[in-house]
Order: structure tokens, then C-alpha cells, then sequence
């Protein structure tokens, strides 16, 4: 029996706004327990809550980067629930008119290309954070109010490599619109994901399971690629699945049983009656769609087309939009595309895993990044001298002025050379000679003994060429 | 009588708001709840065809405040006013975690 898969993705991105979504606590991460709280985030009886203008603004930014409809008429609702991590007991949300609808990414899977509808994304408040311990349980809420927005997609992804691509390409999309950083490590990006399969030809869906503990996309595909087979399995044995959240286990790469649903969650949404309606006009997402970065494909196809780039340099450089920015700077400050994207692939990528740092974090900048490559371009200092010069750019100092104090300049007037060649020629007449007997190897002799007069400053390429000329006469 | 809602319903309301009834209380809440549904049920007498669903019955719309963090420093007040507290964390009995998000 052959099954389709049909897995739904629901995922939250957490804001780097300022302030909270309804109190101007600091957002704030790494700071003493409960420091970043006030009356409103512990749920005071008598305070009110006022939305966030820059959290609705994400919103819209968000459904433009994944093509979707902004609601012009949308409210907040109250989801009831008890958890210490939220002392109101209700977790203030959108359920009924969702910020935006109707978006779609691309993904790219063994060079197919195909479409993932969104169907809808909504923005909401996060909780705080508990702690267990033997005796007690420790509640911090620091984290409560900060704000998310969770993106729930279409039952359009067919296998786990889809999810793995969608995940990709939505983390990127909201990357380069910078309202998140979009980290699974640290938090402000984290995934729900749902599967069911069904026997080929069946309309109806699949009774679905739900999948916890996954830290990474990795860990998405994997814990998919378990549950879609463990499912086949149940049923071609003639079982049946019920609906359960099962756990990843990132050591055996299973999933386990946590606990099955019984009935629906009740959690009794209403209008949030503390918080007025939003009426979001085309003249506001039009502002910030004229505002919004431009996105990765878009830089991608730039990148091939005019810049000649390759398609894979293309996808590097658009990892991140830190990565991509820096690159276009430094292509405007006069650098040639091609050796850019080679520096910022090579030296400056291994640079950052060597630091554990990322690019906006160190002292790199665009303009010391071109002034080198320029030096290059131009003679000045063959690319042996870069690695000094980069060494520096790394530690924030201007190029030229390294070049200047270091004496780091090659030598490239034939002026200057030619003596120099001639000298060494007439001090090593053999190698001469076992050039005029085919002896190739000679010549990388000769330029060594040139290299050394020089120390090392010559240029190569020019010194190739005279010593060539020179050895033919 | 006890049309419009029973005790199970009852029941369940009152587990969702971490309430024990003992089954006096259960048949009181029942038949109250009851007469209060059917109060409610005289809206139902008002036309509201063609009439488009609202969220909210305040004529404020858009009330927004600007994305400026203020910390009100209010912590050390806040926990005191917690039943009880340790190194800055609001301490409760353990808790199985059985929420959400991890």
C-alpha cells in the first residue's frame, strides 16, 4: 500500500521589539529573574493592557515576507488557560481574525520547486518561564509578554525534506526582515509539527500525531522521517493511530509516546474585551512595504545576473542578512563581486567560526573589506601580502594605512625589477641552462631567488613575465 | 427544567475553573446556570440578520503606544507581594510540566 504524508508546521518567531506586546517592560534576555516585570506582566487586577504599535508593525512585515493578506480588521482574544507560566490564566492572542492570511513560500527540494501555503499568522503574547526542582518549581517572567508571532501553514508539505526547506526558507524570509533573530538555539524561533499519512486515493486526512522536543531543523526531518515510517508500519499491521504527542528522543532518534489526547482543548476564546480593535489601512502596510529589505531570493537573482555570481555563492551570501548587506556594501564601495564573495566565504567565514561571533559582532567592516580587495585588484599587495592585511581588517584597522606603516607594498614597475632580474640571472648561469635544456623548474627557482632580493615584495605575476621575456632573449 | 445545560456541563465548567462542587452545589449551579441560559436566550429574539459579527462594543480603535521600553523596576515589590520567593523567582509547588510549549 503506498500512503501520502501530509505535515502541518506551526511556528513561533519571537520579536526583538524594545518594549512587551502590552507593557513597556524591557524584552531582555539574560537579565535577574522577574527584572523586566511589572503590575501588567504579573496580571494585576485593575491594570490594562496597550498594544504594542511596533508589534503589529512585525506583523505587517511578516506578512509581506510570506506574501500574505493583511487583515485590515483585527483584534486580540483571550485564550483561557491555567499554567503558572502565566499568572492570568489567559494568554492574550488572535484566533478569529488573525493578522494576515493567506501567504505562501517557495521551497527547493532535489531541484523541484514548489509552493507552501501559509494559512494564517497571528501575533500573541509568550509566557513566562518555570524551572523544576525536587521540592519546588521556580516561575520567572522575564519572558512573559514578550512578543511572537506564530505562522501556521497550509497541510500542503509532503515529506520531511519539505518541512526541512520550508523551515529554511521561512527562517530566512523573517531573517532578512530583521523583526527576529530567528534562532531554534536560542529560543526565538521554535517549531510545533503535526503528521498524519492516508492509503493513496483516501480524501480524508489521516488521524494526526504531534511531535515535541525538536531543537532543530535536523531534528524536524528526523523525528518526521521516525513518525511517517512508524505510522506506515501501525497500519499496514492492520492498526490504527491515535491522536498523540509523542516525544523526539535526540539519542535514538525515535519518537516515544508522551500522552494521548482525550477530547479537544477548551480554551474558551472570546473577543480580549481589555484591548480595542485595529484597523490596519493599505496607506500603513504600503509605508512599510516601501521600507521592508529586500529579500533573499531577490538578492539571489541580483547576485547571478549582474554580479555574475554564481548560483552557489549566491545562496551563501544570502544566509543571513548581516551576510548579505556587508556583501553589498563592500561591492559598492568599488570591490570586485567575485573576490568579495570569496573573502566573505573563505577568510571572514572561517574567521567567524574561529571568533564564534557573527559578522555584525566584529570589528569587519565593509568599506576595510573593499579597501583590501582593491589593494589587490590594483598590484599594490599580491594576495600573500592579504593575509597580513586581512589579520588586521579583522582587528578594525583601515588597510592602506597598514600597508603604508608595514612597508607591505609590491613591487610591480618593470623599472625596478629588471635589475633586479638581471643580477640574479647573471649569478645563476646553470639555471639558465637547464631552462634552455626544458628544464621547467628552473624558472620557480629563479623567482624564488628574485622573491628573496625582493623580500618578498615583488609581484609575481610581472616578475613571471620579465624573467620569461628575459630567459627567451 | 435542567434543559439547556446539565450537571456534566456544569461539571466540566467548573473543573476549567479549578472549582470542586460537592452534588448539592452541582444541582444548585445547574438549575441557576439554566435560568440564566435561558435569560441570555431572549436575544435570540433580536433580528440581527444581514448584521456583521463585532469583537467589541467600545468605539475606540487603534489605540497604540509607541515602542519605548520603560522598566517600572517594580520587582522587589512584586515578589513581596508573591505568597513566596527565592533568589528572584517566584517559588510554587513542583509542577508536572504538562504545558505547551516545552
Amino acid at each position: 500500500m503506498n500512503f501520502k504524508t501530509t505535515i502541518g508546521l506551526e511556528v513561533h518567531v519571537e520579536l526583538k521589539t524594545n518594549s512587551k506586546i502590552f507593557s513597556p517592560s524591557p524584552v531582555e534576555f539574560g537579565d535577574e529573574p522577574n527584572a523586566n516585570t511589572n503590575v501588567i506582566d504579573w496580571g494585576y487586577p485593575g491594570v490594562l493592557p496597550t498594544t504594542n504599535k511596533g508589534v503589529v508593525k512585525s506583523g505587517i512585515m511578516a506578512a509581506l515576507a510570506l506574501h500574505a493578506q493583511v487583515e485590515p480588521h483585527t483584534h486580540f482574544d483571550r485564550k483561557n488557560y491555567f499554567y503558572p507560566d502565566n499568572p492570568k490564566a489567559y494568554q492574550i492572542t488572535q484566533s478569529d481574525k488573525p493578522i494576515a492570511h493567506d501567504g505562501w513560500i517557495e521551497i527547493e527540494v532535489d531541484g523541484e520547486k514548489k509552493r507552501i501555503g501559509i494559512a494564517e499568522m497571528h501575533i500573541e503574547e509568550d509566557a513566562g518561564k518555570n524551572t523544576h526542582e525536587r521540592d519546588y518549581s521556580y516561575v520567572d517572567l522575564n519572558r512573559q509578554g514578550t512578543p511572537l508571532i506564530e505562522i501556521v501553514s497550509k497541510p500542503e508539505i509532503a515529506s520531511p525534506d519539505e518541512a526541512y526547506a520550508y523551515l529554511e526558507a521561512l527562517r530566512q524570509r523573517i531573517q532578512f526582515t530583521g523583526i527576529s533573530d530567528v534562532k531554534m538555539e536560542e529560543g526565538s524561533m521554535r517549531v510545533d509539527v503535526n503528521i498524519s499519512i492516508r492509503p493513496e486515493g483516501q480524501k480524508e486526512y489521516g488521524t494526526k500525531t504531534e511531535l515535541k522536543n525538536l531543537n532543530s531543523f535536523n531534528y524536524v526531518r528526523k523525528g518526521l522521517a521516525f513518525e511517517e515510517q512508524r505510522q506506515q508500519r501501525v497500519l499496514m499491521s492492520g492498526g490504527q493511530i491515535q491522536q498523540e504527542t509523542r516525544r523526539f528522543d535526540e539519542t535514538t532518534g525515535q519518537t516515544i509516546l508522551m500522552r494521548v489526547k482525550e477530547g479537544s482543548d477548551d480554551y474558551r476564546y472570546f473577543p480580549e474585551p481589555d484591548l480595542p480593535a485595529l484597523n490596519i489601512s493599505d496607506e500603513w502596510v504600503n509605508e512599510i512595504g516601501a521600507e521592508m529589505p529586500e529579500m533573499p531570493g531577490s538578492r539571489r537573482q541580483r547576485y547571478v545576473k549582474e554580479l555574475g555570481l554564481t548560483d552557489y555563492d549566491a545562496m551563501v551570501l544570502t544566509q543571513t542578512k548581516e551576510m548579505a548587506d556587508f556583501f553589498d556594501e563592500t561591492v559598492k564601495l568599488g570591490a570586485d563581486p567575485k573576490s568579495a564573495a570569496n573573502y566573505l566565504q573563505g577568510d571572514v567565514n572561517a574567521f567567524l567560526n574561529e571568533q564564534h561571533a557573527d559578522l555584525q559582532d566584529t570589528k569587519l567592516t565593509p568599506a576595510n573589506l573593499a579597501g583590501m580587495i582593491n589593494l589587490i585588484t590594483d598590484g599594490t599587495i599580491s594576495s600573500k601580502m592579504a593575509k597580513k592585511v586581512f589579520k588586521a581588517i579583522t582587528q578594525g584597522k583601515e588597510p592602506k594605512a597598514f600597508v603604508e606603516e608595514k612597508g607591505l607594498v609590491q613591487l610591480s614597475d618593470p623599472a625596478q625589477l629588471q635589475p633586479i632580474i638581471d643580477s640574479v640571472l647573471a649569478d645563476n648561469q646553470q639555471s639558465i641552462d637547464d631552462y634552455n635544456n626544458g628544464k621547467d623548474r628552473a624558472v620557480g627557482y629563479l623567482v624564488g631567488q628574485i622573491m628573496k632580493q625582493t623580500h618578498g615584495k615583488a609581484n609575481p605575476q610581472v616578475v613571471n613575465k620579465l624573467l620569461i621575456a628575459s630567459l627567451k632573449k | 427544567m435542567a434543559s439547556r445545560i446539565d450537571q456534566d456541563q456544569v461539571q466540566h465548567v467548573a473543573s476549567l475553573a479549578k472549582l470542586s462542587l460537592n452534588d448539592d452545589q452541582l444541582k444548585y449551579f445547574t438549575t441557576q446556570l439554566d435560568e440564566i441560559i435561558g435569560l441570555f436566550e431572549t436575544l435570540n429574539e433580536v433580528d440581527t440578520e444581514g448584521i456583521e459579527p463585532t469583537s467589541s462594543v467600545s468605539d475606540q480603535i487603534n489605540v497604540m503606544r509607541e515602542d519605548v521600553a520603560d522598566n517600572w523596576g517594580q520587582r522587589d515589590a512584586l515578589l513581596a507581594n508573591a505568597p513566596e520567593s527565592e533568589k528572584g523567582y517566584i517559588r510554587v509547588p513542583t509542577i508536572i510540566d504538562e504545558s505547551e510549549d516545552e
